[in-house]
């Protein structure tokens, strides 16, 4: 079978040495910012851009990807013994998770988020190698017209499923794409709002912004609110096997969890985030009047912890098989690949079957890392909670300034990333949200391209996109997302599910 | 008239301000035909898309009641100055001074945008993320910066 012996190239590549040694390090980072409130991936997979220039293209991102899902285990830790959330992805684990540690069950807590994420993980990697294939058949038959549709299609996605204000999600993504138009044009070669800066010409560095909004953005806003309040539980985590009948509440869960993240990973706007929202509503509606929820119900953890691993690992779907982000993690995967001078797409799987297959074997690799990073070693995540906010915001800011010099060892970049921070923070206080902006930013270049090239062939005629029915097919699709989301009773309902957030 | 939500007044113009110019900005390039799109043509759309939905958001904060106006609320003045000096500063000292004195002067201009300030923390974390990140980005990474100031090299 050809799943078998793609895996097997996969877990060939996935055992080297030094491909072990850049997923074990991608893991304890992801760990380590994943316990750490106020660090998210975006911001820590920007900061490492830089680096991964001396590197080869798999072990590169087989370390980013083992950040992205190291962060999944690392924010549940947070969430559960300080009931603040290291990963929004975890705010929902925070709720029952953090009622267990106060009934001195911490520990049967953290098991049952290890242990679901674990078999999410497994889950995950399984439909990735088993889906891939046959979604990148289909991406070959795509011609510029199907892309552009594609790219509006997950652009909307992209801000339908997630929170917030939809007319000013859609707005961010109008201006990461109109950001992006400060570049060259690649068909005439003119130079497109450069204003004479020679550094302009190539276009702003997603790293610049995605370092700036996420990065420097987000710890001008932190460092704005007041000092919290934290109680954390350090003394009472033991007993970190789950009792029997806690295995018999969960397993369940874990199940439901594990098939719902799989599904909403692949949406656009999918992802952990969605997932674990759509699974703690789902194993609360199921449990009904028998649910302790909110006062410390192991489904409200196992469920929503398994269903966010499961969403993070097959959000890689998309960008492996389409080259399309579903999110602001894979936007920046989507840019680490164009650093490796790799072009992100279809033809990924049948040009670079190492990087791709050692990929995904690595992602089940890195998932038990982390099992054994989180459980037995919990003592010392314990530990770098203590760390207060004040130590750490000087560190990453250098850590952020560094990178960004690196990235083409000038110093306009620092200078532009600067400027990305301060409009970071007035996106923060206009209540706009960053991560649309970055998918918009990346698509930016991709989807003029495309737009151009079909208008070419079609004459000009614009009716091109909905003549050809996969085209049109992907544009109703786009369509259809905006008007339920825009159904009063499913806009309330929308407003509910988030309101947590 | 009254504003009924703050933020989206404030986004709607933004998005607005943003819009205009680079509709503005586009005239500069060629359109090109509808056959043969120029390098206008596409910022155009998008610009003129931006400032319509800047408008639209705009209008509906002047329209539509929220809870308790939506306010913007006090800006963080403090992080917000130093942390982007600290970076601007950064910027300019690096390539002329070197890796040993700009990590220790930014995270000492950094750690004034905390509440709370103790020289001898501050310096102990200042001198131990130099070598950390001397270790890290010069020695294991083997980044090009510049480690002293450039007149003594």
């Amino acid at each position: 079978m050809d799943l078998i012996t793609n895996l097997a190239l996969g877990f060939g590549v996935a055992f080297t040495f030094q491909n072990l040694l850049y997923a074990f390090a991608g893991c304890l980072l992801g760990t380590l910012i994943g316990v750490l409130p106020g660090l998210g991936p975006v911001a820590t997979i920007a900061m490492l851009l830089p680096s991964i220039y001396g590197l080869d293209a798999t072990p590169a991102l087989i370390m980013l990807a083992g950040i992205y899902y190291g962060a999944q285990y690392g924010g549940s830790t947070t969430a559960i013994l300080i009931n603040v959330p290291g990963e929004s992805s975890a705010v929902v684990t925070a709720i029952d998770g953090y009622q267990m540690a106060r009934q001195g069950r911490a520990g049967a807590a953290l098991a049952a988020a290890g242990l679901g994420s674990f078999f999410a993980g497994c889950v995950g990697t399984i439909v990735i190698a088993a889906f891939a294939p046959p979604l990148t058949e289909l991406a070959f038959k795509f011609g510029p017209q199907e892309y552009f549709s594609l790219m509006v299609l997950g652009l909307i996605g992209a801000v339908v499923l997630a929170s917030g204000s939809l007319l000013k999600a859609i707005s961010m993504i109008i201006l990461g794409l109109t950001l992006a138009q400060i570049n060259t044009d690649v068909i005439s070669g003119t130079a497109r709002y450069s204003f004479d800066i020679p550094e302009l010409t190539d276009g702003i560095n997603f790293v610049v912004i995605a370092m700036g909004v996420f990065g420097f953005g987000e710890i001008i806003a932190n460092l704005g609110q007041p000092p919290e309040h934290r109680e954390v539980f350090t003394k009472e985590v033991k007993g970190l096997w789950p009792t029997r009948q806690d295995f018999q509440q969960a397993w369940p869960s874990v199940l439901r969890g594990t098939a719902l993240g799989s599904l909403l990973g692949v949406l656009p706007g999918g992802g952990a985030l969605l997932s674990s929202f759509a699974s703690y509503t789902m194993e609360k509606k199921l449990a009904g009047a028998s649910g302790r929820f909110g006062k410390g119900d192991i489904r409200g953890v196992a469920g929503p912890e398994s269903a966010n691993n499961a969403g993070a690992q097959t959000s890689f779907i998309p960008m492996l098989t389409l080259g399309i982000p579903p999110n602001a993690v894979m936007a920046l995967m989507v840019g680490a690949m164009t650093i490796k001078g790799i072009q992100p797409g279809p033809q990924v799987m049948t040009s670079n079957p190492q990087l791709f297959w050692g990929l995904i074997a690595s992602m089940w690799v890195g998932n038990l890392m982390l099992v054994i990073l989180n459980l037995p070693l919990i003592g010392i995540w314990i530990k770098l909670l203590t760390v207060p906010y004040r130590f750490l915001f000087p560190a990453i800011t250098l850590f952020c300034c560094i990178g960004v010099y690196t990235l083409n060892n000038n110093n306009f970049d620092v200078y532009m990333t600067a400027m990305f921070a301060v409009i970071g923070y007035l996106f923060y206080k206009l209540g706009c949200e960053g991560a649309p902006l970055l998918l918009g930013f990346i698509l930016g270049p991709m989807m003029e391209e495309n737009l151009r090239r079909s208008l070419l062939l079609a004459r000009g005629d614009w009716s091109t996109f909905v003549v050809r029915p996969l085209s049109a097919g992907l544009l109703i699709a786009a369509a259809l997302m905006i008007v339920v989301v825009m159904l009063p009773s499913v806009k309330k309902k929308r407003e509910v599910a988030f309101v947590e957030d | 008239m009254k504003i009924k939500s703050e933020k989206d007044f404030w986004s709607g113009i933004m998005f607005m301000v943003v819009g205009i110019s680079f509709a503005v900005g586009a005239t500069n390039y060629s359109m090109g035909t509808g056959a043969r799109p120029g390098p206008g043509y596409f910022p155009l759309i998008l610009s003129t898309i931006l400032a319509i939905l800047g408008a639209i958001i705009l209008f509906k904060s002047l329209t539509i009641e929220t809870e308790g106006g939506d306010r913007i609320g006090s800006i963080a003045w403090r992080p917000l100055l130093v942390i982007v000096s600290a970076i601007v500063i950064f910027g300019a000292m690096l390539p002329r001074l070197g890796l040993f004195i700009t990590v220790p002067v930014l995270i000492v201009i950094v750690s004034f945008a905390g509440d709370e300030f103790k020289w001898r923390g501050v310096l102990i974390a200042a001198a131990a993320l130099t070598v950390f990140s001397w270790l890290i980005f010069v020695v294991g990474l083997s980044l090009t910066i510049p480690l002293w100031p450039t007149f003594i090299q």
